[in-house]
């Protein structure tokens, strides 16, 4: 018996499922996709947040998105973070950031650096500034362009949506 | 004693609908404000003061931010295309010292030295003329007309089409307009959005 044969293949499935781990954090989307989000027509309350690694407003209000997601995992809500950084650092920044704050919503890349092409269809009082949140579900579409300051004050604009 | 009691009521709810309506800021066609606001070479400077010029870039920008980093080289750029068509860049920093330490004036001085700004580069320090424009993000642009004693705006918003690789701009939305008005023809595109950072205000959140 060569234990070579044994321990190669299940240190290359080892490295394959930790890189598949390592790399299914952030899934880079164009604006198609973010779209059908905003017109999902379902039971589930989408909260989606506009932000990025590099603003400092949007990484303070991220764990009051991070802890209304874990409390309401089985409320039919779902937190989609929707990060505006450049492509180009999708490893060197945005996945690092991810992984060290172990981020557990979904996370996506939007690839659209015409801005001003999509904006306007997020929500047309929307000037662009991050952070920005839009709350969606069959009822209703709540727009924020603000901060949250609190956790309590974002699950307060929640808890009525799921009530009913 | 009611009627003035239902007075008082309106009187109160109109406040409170004047309160809670955003001002929007400036849009194409609305006249802009002066401003004498201290430049990083520690003079006060004034709109008026450039009597040669047809307008202006109005840049609402800062130190910090990454996406008016992105832009610096292009604003430059702007400037030295433009000044000389009579259309100067006029930068200004209105973000809240105590929230974003990195846009004090003392680091406007040192960033407008470290990139050679061929501009005046303001420090908007109560934040009267980014309120007064509208300006949101960083940067956000204006870009203001002499007509007689007026400051037209002509166009808001961004830059171009794309903050990060400025190679790979297909879409110039402000020069696009710059062109069109120096030409003396009505702005196709007067208005845009982009993504930017957030100015930081004092004494919100």
């Amino acid at each position: 018996m060569n234990w070579k044969y044994i321990l190669l293949p299940y240190f290359t499935l080892i490295s394959i499922f930790q890189f598949q781990i390592c790399n299914a954090q952030v899934r880079v989307v164009k604006f198609n996709t973010m779209d059908s989000l905003l017109h999902k027509n379902s039971d589930t309350t989408l909260v989606i947040n506009f932000w990025a690694t590099w603003c400092k407003p949007c990484v303070t209000e991220l764990p009051y998105f991070e802890e209304l997601n874990k409390k309401y995992s089985s409320e039919k809500i779902k937190v989609i973070l929707i990060s505006l950084d450049f492509k180009r650092q999708l490893e060197t920044r945005l996945n690092k950031f991810i992984t060290e704050n172990k981020i557990s919503s979904e996370v996506l890349l939007l690839d659209e650096p015409d801005y001003n092409s999509w904006i306007d269809k997020v929500d047309s009082t929307w000037s662009g500034a991050i952070p920005a949140t839009i709350v969606i579900n069959k009822k209703s579409r709540l727009f924020f362009e603000k901060e949250f300051t609190s956790y309590a004050e974002l699950s307060t604009i929640i808890k009525p949506l799921i009530q009913k | 004693m009611k009627t003035k009691l239902l007075s008082i009521a309106v009187l109160f709810c109109t406040f409170l609908f004047i309160a809670a309506t955003p001002d929007a800021g400036y849009k194409p066609g609305d006249k802009a404000i002066d401003f004498k606001l201290k430049n990083v070479d520690g003079k006060m400077v004034s709109l008026a003061d450039y009597k040669d010029a047809k307008g202006f870039i109005v840049t609402f920008t800062c130190n910090h931010c990454p996406f008016a980093k992105a832009y610096e080289d292009r604003i430059i750029a702007l400037h030295n295309k433009y000044a000389p068509k009579g259309y100067p860049v006029v930068a200004i920093n209105s973000n809240d010292v105590t929230k974003s330490p990195e846009d004090s004036f003392e680091a406007m001085i040192e960033r407008a030295k470290d990139k050679k700004f061929p501009f005046a580069y303001v420090y908007d320090e109560n934040q009267a003329i980014a309120t007064a424009y509208g300006a949101t993000r960083t940067p956000h642009m204006y870009v203001v007309k002499k007509e007689g004693s007026d400051l037209v705006v002509k166009y808001v918003g961004a830059i171009d089409d794309n903050s990060d690789d400025a190679s790979a701009v297909t879409k110039k939305y402000l020069e696009n307009a710059l062109d069109e008005i120096i030409a003396g023809k009505e702005v196709t595109t007067n208005s845009t959005k982009a993504i930017g950072c957030t100015i930081k205000w004092k004494g919100t959140n």
